[in-house]
């Protein structure tokens, strides 16, 4: 093949992992509120795209970029805390289908509100200046803000396990994403549990759509494709599994930045064909419990 | 046949709120004329949800002119016309299901609209069995094709061949000869190149590399690297819509912009706004209309004057503007003809010689294909009189059949 | 998802429900006959009985049998596509046209099915979607015989040739009974599927799979032959679904078209017989309508979801079938 040299074949690898990463985000809450509620969340894709269009209106109202980086999970997290305790509470125990149809419905209704508030266009995010342009990263030049991207996940990502590994609350989170109905039985307030993991989960999915926001601009409809790519990647991690998320959400990336080197139009189904692959070898994905929700 | 049930009593109400909620509250009603004869019905699918509703929006706010105009003038001797627009979706199903109720249940007498390639196929599939006349205001090279073609259809969009074709004839000779496209993949992507490469014949035009990603990506990083290595003159991007704005984003982002020319077949005034200066900022590409043209042309002044005058000062869009000849052909051919009556109308647009908005047009008689202008456009960076002065008018190539893949090329005898 | 109305005769009602029961073949022919009249307009009455019977197929293996895929639409699209290619390229007589796509609505089901039936749960949801998409690109690859993005055009049929007469199958309200003449035939199907021996063993493996198999009853057997059964079904709504609109969309096969299923059964209530054809009619109608008043027709049609979920939790029919049993 003309052209391919090992430098592209590098800088192809470091724009496969900035692309891993907005997965990595999505795929990690979609995980926690699947491990821990049993909730498949057909409007994270919708919560996604929100946090791109709250951080749109702050940085309007005088906000910049690193405000939003803190305030946007904040107010999209907030939405979300309501979300579960308003609407998605009443469904506990009543099997799988009704939070996936009712979350299905929900998203429908906020691309659609947030349609009427901004309009059906998109609207251009800017890239905060000092993160503008090209750097050298040895194999090539390669944009500084998608580097920063690949940080502020692994930011995210750290804070997380401090939070999950050394606080007590982390503690139950992990035993209830292994066994719910133990950590019941000992007595702990699930519900508050719940809560606050579909909150944290909503307000992560909104700080990747914010992060995504600079590299491809703000529409409404911005979360319902990542959706459907974000549920492969928890899929082939093993759903209600954090380190799968992260593990798949990377290499998901990967194949599709090595696709697009070799036969680029195939880029799309290369995810559903790894996910394939992985799933008829391996059917709870790589760190998933086998059998959920049958 | 219950061609008076119940709901025929609300019929007009209704294609009213449809047309209404698409524009805001019109200042003129579709249905004052309804006591002596019926009006002759438009109906108008558009895809006024989904991604190109903003563009669809100002298709229908178009064609209200178009409409207004033929009922000021007094109509086909008093009779009036009325738009009946319908939300397709963007989704060639619901575009057909849309075409079956308004020829079956709303009885229109013409179809006008489209907004992608899949959907005017679909809408003309329909249409040409039941033979009602479909004037497509979308891009395709397909529809002109003597599989698709009837003498029912007619385009007055411009074609993907003729849109690259122009655009390539003014790139080429000004930026140079190496060129490297990328390109959405399907059918209209490739139209694309292929009119880039017909251009190209004859210029001494090297063509690096193709690559090819897949309709509604939303990441180019992965693609941007290997285009940069090809170190081309010229970089053709291939795709619309949001993934045009995305892929010129980033690779405004890649700083691909320092070393290459970046050129699209069609740069939209809706996606240049939505997209920002910044991502736009120095490309070159081709348009049916840009409205600025008014100050040569006196039709474009006419045609935007009065949409600024029904819409609250706005200005047309180039799809937008489509939506107007579109429909305005079809009435003018009505009142040519004297009548509605289906093959006369058809004779009287194949004889239609018109200057509506942006210069001569004339229905090819092989494919019915309007034979126009294109305008190849450039972003304004200074002197910018308000929001929606964003380009400028770079070159504008004359109407030239020559410029249109042959009708043989396309199937038709001669 | 063990619901106990799941199959309406087993209980004893009153007993004006089990005639109506045992008779809901006719009654729902009746009521397809009359359908058409009460509609805004045919084309959407045909596109509901086309929606309800994919949901319906759709239904045998996921209300019946308990599995949910996500990649019913390839079973659709594939029926959709093999009709339209066999009258388009092929110059087939209609009605073998629609045994093809019939045919290729089960061949697809059986290879994904043979491939998918080993995983559970969630997991065969995405490998069923998985491999959906697979085909879903094979076929947008194929530019020749589909047409790629653009789709299938051309699939006309002038007149239809029953029995002898020439029917006109561009006069909207023939088309329908046409088209409704399958629909009916394949509801009688099913209902013969569900009251026969095979009906109460896919019952069986949805509601204790080890007893089933105890039983001495092979489970994957059972559940490649739903799969394929349900491929039928699938692939016949595809078929007529190229004939109603004289095209073939590429999104007929997109995995929102395998959404759309479980969504209408979910609304019209799983399991119950007639429920995925109410699901379909009231999403159709409810997108028709509200669209046609304003464009923001969305959220109307998201708040219906919230609303059927939080107060008709069996569905809009699973939900009043139990409030006639109570």
């Amino acid at each position: 093949m003309a052209g391919l040299t090992l430098d592209l074949i590098g800088l192809q690898l470091f724009a496969g992992v900035a692309l891993g990463a907005v997965y990595v985000l999505l795929a990690i809450g979609l995980s926690l509120i699947f491990g821990m509620l049993t909730v498949v969340n057909f409007a994270h894709g919708a919560f996604y795209m929100l946090g791109a269009y709250v951080g749109l209106w702050l940085m309007a109202h005088g906000g910049n970029f690193w405000l939003c980086l803190v305030l946007v999970p904040l107010v999209v997290g907030g939405i979300g805390l309501a979300v579960e305790r308003v609407l998605i509470r009443p469904l506990y125990g009543r099997g799988i289908d009704y939070p996936l149809l009712l979350t299905f419905g929900l998203s429908y209704i906020i691309v659609e509100l947030v349609r009427i508030t901004f309009g059906k266009a998109g609207f251009p995010f800017d890239t905060p200046e000092v993160l503008q342009g090209a750097v050298d990263i040895g194999v090539g030049f390669f944009p500084l803000y998608r580097l920063f991207v690949i940080a502020a996940t692994a930011v995210i990502l750290f804070g997380l396990w401090l939070f999950l590994e050394r606080t007590s609350f982390g503690l139950i989170i992990r035993a209830g994403a292994r066994d719910p109905l133990i950590v019941r039985v000992l007595g702990v307030n699930v519900s508050k549990v719940w809560l606050i993991v579909f909150g944290m989960g909503t307000a992560i999915a909104a700080f990747a759509g914010l992060l995504a926001a600079p590299l491809q601009g703000v529409i409404p409809e911005m979360g319902g494709t990542i959706l459907a790519e974000a549920f492969v990647v928890t899929v082939v991690g093993g759903m209600g599994s954090l380190l799968g998320a992260v593990l798949a959400g990377i290499l998901v990336g990967v194949v599709v930045s090595m696709t697009s080197l070799f036969a680029p139009e195939m880029a799309k189904v290369a995810i559903f064909a790894l996910m394939a692959l992985v799933l008829l070898i391996r059917p709870q994905g790589f760190f998933g419990r086998a059998g959920l929700m049958s | 046949m219950t061609s008076k049930t119940p709901r025929s009593t609300t019929l007009n109400r209704r294609s009213l709120i449809a047309g209404g909620a698409a524009i805001a509250a019109a200042p003129f009603s579709f249905h004052t004329a309804r006591a002596q004869e019926p009006t002759i019905k438009i109906g108008f699918p558009v895809p006024l949800t989904g991604p190109y509703g903003a563009e669809a929006q100002d298709q229908v706010r178009a064609a209200e002119v178009a409409i207004a105009e033929f009922n000021a003038g007094g109509g086909l001797g008093g009779r009036k016309a009325e738009l009946l627009v319908r939300d397709d979706k963007l989704n060639p199903g619901e575009a057909a299901t849309r075409a079956l109720e308004l020829i079956e249940n709303d009885k229109a007498n013409f179809i006008v609209g489209s907004l992608s390639a899949a959907v005017q196929l679909a809408i003309n599939n329909v249409t040409k069995q039941r033979g009602v006349i479909f004037n497509s205001i979308s891009q395709s090279d397909a529809i002109n094709e003597v599989a698709d073609f009837s003498k029912y259809t007619f385009h007055e969009a411009l074609t993907p061949h003729l849109t690259a074709g122009a655009v390539g004839r003014y790139a080429f000779s000004k930026f140079g000869k190496k060129v490297a496209f990328l390109t959405a993949d399907y059918a209209y992507g490739h139209e694309m190149v292929r009119g880039f490469q017909e251009a190209g014949k004859g210029m001494g035009v090297e063509v690096l590399g193709d690559i090819r990603h897949p309709i509604g990506a939303t990441d180019f990083s992965t693609l941007l690297p290997r285009l940069q290595s090809m170190k081309p003159d010229i970089l053709v991007i291939n795709n619309f819509g949001r993934d045009q704005q995305i892929a010129l984003k980033q690779a405004t982002d890649f700083g691909l912009k320092k070393t290459t020319k970046i050129v699209v077949p069609i740069m939209l005034f809706t996606g240049r706004q939505s997209a920002g200066l910044a991502a736009f900022d120095g490309v070159v590409g081709g348009t049916s209309y840009y409205w600025g043209i008014e100050d040569q042309l006196p039709s474009a002044k006419s045609f935007n004057d009065q949409f600024r005058k029904l819409h609250g000062g706005r200005v047309p869009s180039d799809y937008g503007a489509m939506g107007y000849a579109g429909v305005r052909t079809v009435l003018q051919a009505v009142k040519n003809a004297g009548t509605v009556e289906t093959d006369k109308v058809i004779t009287a647009l194949e004889s239609l010689k018109y200057d509506y908005y942006k210069g001569p047009q004339y229905f090819r008689k092989c494919d019915h294909q309007s034979v126009q202008s294109v305008m190849i456009i450039e972003c304004k960076t200074k002197d910018m009189r308000n929001d929606a002065d964003v380009f400028q008018v770079v070159a504008n190539e004359a109407p030239n059949e020559a410029n249109l893949r042959s009708c043989e090329a396309l199937g038709h005898k001669a | 998802m063990a619901t106990d109305l799941a199959f309406e005769a087993t209980r004893q009602p009153s007993p004006l429900l089990l005639w109506a029961t045992r008779h809901r073949v006719a009654l729902a022919s009746l009521f397809l006959l009359l359908f058409p009249l009460v509609m805004p307009f045919k084309a959407l009455a045909v596109m509901i009985l086309i929606y309800g019977l994919y949901a319906l197929g759709f239904n045998l293996l996921f209300g019946y049998l308990g599995l949910l895929s996500f990649g019913h639409s390839a079973l659709f699209g594939a029926g959709a596509y093999l009709c339209g290619i066999a009258i388009v390229h092929f110059g087939w007589p209609w009605y073998l046209a629609i045994g093809l796509g019939l045919l290729a609505g089960m061949v697809v089901a059986l290879v994904i099915g043979a491939l998918a039936i080993r995983t559970r749960g969630i997991y065969f949801a995405m490998v069923t979607m998985a491999l959906s998409q697979c085909v879903y690109y094979l076929f947008y690859q194929a530019v020749d015989l589909t047409g790629g993005e653009n789709g299938l055009r051309g699939v006309n049929l002038k007149t239809v040739n029953l029995f002898g007469f020439d029917v006109d199958f561009l006069n909207p309200l023939s088309r329908y009974y046409i088209i409704c003449g399958f629909v009916i035939a394949a509801l009688w199907v099913l209902s013969r599927i569900l009251a026969s021996p095979f009906g109460a063993v896919i019952e069986a493996v949805r509601e204790n799979e080890a007893r089933a198999r105890a039983s001495g009853y092979d489970v994957m057997l059972v559940r490649l032959l739903t799969f394929v059964l349900s491929g039928a079904f699938c692939g016949l709504a595809g078929a007529l679904l190229a004939l109603h609109l004289s095209t073939v969309p590429i999104e007929t096969m997109h995995y929102e078209t395998s959404g759309l299923a479980v969504m209408m059964c979910l609304l019209g209530g799983m399991g119950t017989f007639f429920g995925p054809f109410i699901g379909a009619a009231i999403f159709l109608l409810l997108e028709n309508l509200v669209s046609v008043w304003t464009s923001h027709w969305q959220l109307f049609v998201g708040l219906a979801f919230m609303v059927c979920v939080l107060f008709f939790p069996r569905g809009i029919w699973g939900t009043l079938m139990e409030r006639m049993k109570a």
